[in-house]
């Protein structure tokens, strides 16, 4: 029995360690490509024969890579502004007030989720026409002012599990709605709101349709998705430029979660375990 | 899921909560009026219309008999159904065994989660592009390392026959959301559960299949539809593995159209946004809004039903 349970045990983490070298695979051929000289590029050799550190500065002079960034990180800082500041009022009202079509308005949030973008598309792109804002990045910001479906869904799956006896409380000693959410609600939800505030920002770090159809021909007003998706098209032949560029529009994001891990697996815990 | 212990509060607490709740609800009601309900009425009128801009003139069905006619709607859905049939499933069945195996895992479980995790944050531009990288058969690790066992890698992303499955890998690769989600549910499944199961001479799969599987299959249904509905609108993991594999260049003189190779990638979104915002031909591209419409709405139904219960028992 022990023996057995032996094996399984090596089964096992020989199965997890063969799983793990998987996925850090495409990382490690990216990296290592992204390091190589252009001849070397050309060839099928798959280790660098020089380090060619220079590649990352290349990217930089090559294209508006810097440009992109402060674009990208422009649309991503007020569309998560915005939509927090939507978007809790939204959830709080469905989680805490009893009314008739409370049911209905939650439904409604999910049907809107799971909208496809693209099915709204036609007429709202003419009305962003209309008032001249394509070729801006405005008709991606503007809209999360109305509240995002996504973020309001989260948390509002997480402003329920709060007990009513908190607010039942504060309502008991005279406080208004909005001194409740302020001083009840936002404290106790602080991890919820920061996962939201993370998604929301990294949805539009990623983001490659809505740039596509708003950002216009101009590269001085596109996205690092933009970017990226036709780096290799403009800017270089070879593959060892491409591949710095893919690392550097991805490091952020990275860097980024390794700072806030809990928040990104509490708030996608959250997305899953409901329902 | 929060169960109240107190039945109703008295009914004067909460008298008059309706407009307080409109009031807060307001700036949302709003948007959906604004972003939701006002365009899909719009979309509904276009579609019987010729519209590139600036000439609107009424054809009344001439988009929908086009539309279903078109070969490409066709091959598109066609496309779709495989995402629907291979790749879905395929993510839903792997993102499984992964956690199933990180719960039995009594040490480096932590470094593992966070492995399988980081590449589902990679910008889907990124991935994709990496990704073909990766599997281009001129210098592509990956057809380098099958040489050296012996085996000639297939084109990848250059054939119609192996897009697809490129695209499934990918998939598989960024599956670690999924993977996360699973794991939490299977950790939630209570111990004495399985304890009673082993006492009755339960083995690994029967236990399993009688006290996981029941237990998380709501975690199992909702990550099964809202993947369908992901891959009812496909777009960028598609138009990226398409555009940097045929070396199309959008705004420098080459005119991409989604799909490379021989319409193997194409998704009705690509093909919509084609129509729509390359062709300007809006009406018609009105018509593919509304097919997609359709077909997305009929999985948000379930999930829809899926989450009336969920509120039913709270």
């Amino acid at each position: 029995m022990r023996r057995r349970r032996g094996l399984m045990w090596i089964a096992q983490h020989a199965l997890a360690i063969a799983l793990a070298l998987m996925f850090l695979g495409p990382v490690v051929f990216v990296a290592l490509t992204a390091l190589m000289t252009d001849e070397q590029a050309l060839t099928s050799r798959l280790w660098p024969e020089r380090w060619n550190w220079t590649n990352f500065g290349d990217v930089f002079a090559r294209s508006e890579l810097l440009t992109w960034t402060v674009n990208t990180f422009v649309y991503a800082s007020l569309a998560t502004l915005f939509m927090l500041v939507s978007s809790i009022p939204a959830a709080y009202a469905l989680a805490r007030f009893r009314f008739r079509g409370r049911k209905v308005a939650f439904l409604v949030v999910i049907s809107a989720m799971m909208l496809p973008p693209q099915v709204v598309a036609v007429p709202i792109y003419l009305v962003w026409a209309r008032l001249d804002l394509t070729d801006s990045l405005w008709p991606l910001i503007l809209p999360m002012l109305f509240g995002d479906a996504f973020s309001i869904f989260l948390l509002r799956q997480f402003l329920i599990t709060i007990p009513r006896d908190y607010t039942d409380a504060a309502r008991v000693d005279g406080c208004s709605d909005v001194r409740i959410l302020f001083t009840v609600i936002l404290p106790m939800a602080r991890p919820a709101i920061a996962a939201v505030a993370l998604f929301s920002f990294f949805y539009c770090w990623n983001d490659y349709y809505g740039p596509l159809l708003y950002a216009g021909v101009d590269q001085e007003g596109w996205t690092l998705s933009l970017g990226l998706a036709t780096f290799k098209a403009f800017h270089s032949v070879q593959w060892n430029l491409t591949m710095a560029a893919t690392l550097l529009v991805t490091a952020p994001v990275i860097i980024v979660f390794l700072f806030a891990q809990r928040v990104f697996i509490e708030g996608v815990t959250l997305t899953g375990v409901k329902g | 899921m929060m169960v109240s212990t107190r039945v109703a509060p008295p009914p004067h607490r909460w008298r008059g909560e309706g407009p307080r709740a409109l009031l807060w609800l307001s700036p949302w009601i709003a948007g959906v009026a604004v972003l939701f309900v006002y365009p899909l009425v719009s979309t509904v009128y276009f579609s019987f219309h010729r519209y590139d801009l600036f000439t609107l003139e009424f054809i009344g069905l001439d988009n929908y008999r086009y539309a279903f006619s078109d070969a490409r709607v066709l091959q598109s859905a066609l496309n779709t159904l495989w995402l629907v049939v291979f790749m879905v499933p395929a993510q839903v069945l792997f993102a499984l065994g992964v956690a199933q195996l990180l719960t039995k895992l009594k040490s480096g479980g932590g470094l593992l989660r966070t492995i399988f995790y980081l590449p589902s944050l990679v910008p889907m531009v990124a991935g994709t592009v990496a990704f073909v990288y990766l599997l281009n058969p001129a210098t592509g690790p990956v057809d380098q390392l099958l040489a050296w066992l012996g085996i000639t890698g297939p084109d990848w992303f250059g054939s119609a026959a192996w897009a697809k499955p490129s695209l499934t890998l990918l998939a598989l690769w960024g599956a670690g959301n999924t993977i996360m989600i699973f794991l939490a549910a299977l950790l939630d499944v209570p111990r004495h559960l399985y304890e009673a199961a082993a006492i009755d001479g339960a083995g690994a799969w029967r236990q399993f299949r009688s006290v996981t599987l029941p237990v998380i299959s709501p975690v199992l249904m909702f990550s099964a539809v809202t993947g369908v509905i992901y891959a009812v609108q496909y777009f960028t993991q598609a138009m990226i593995a398409s555009r940097v594999a045929s070396g199309a260049t959008d705004s420098a003189g080459t005119t991409f159209t989604p799909g490379y190779p021989d319409g193997s990638l194409l998704t009705l979104p690509q093909h919509l946004f084609h129509t729509g915002f390359r062709d300007w031909s809006m009406g018609l591209a009105c018509v593919h809004a509304l097919l997609l419409f359709v077909v997305a709405m009929l999985f948000t139904l379930v999930l829809l039903r899926q989450f009336s219960r969920a509120e039913a028992a709270t």
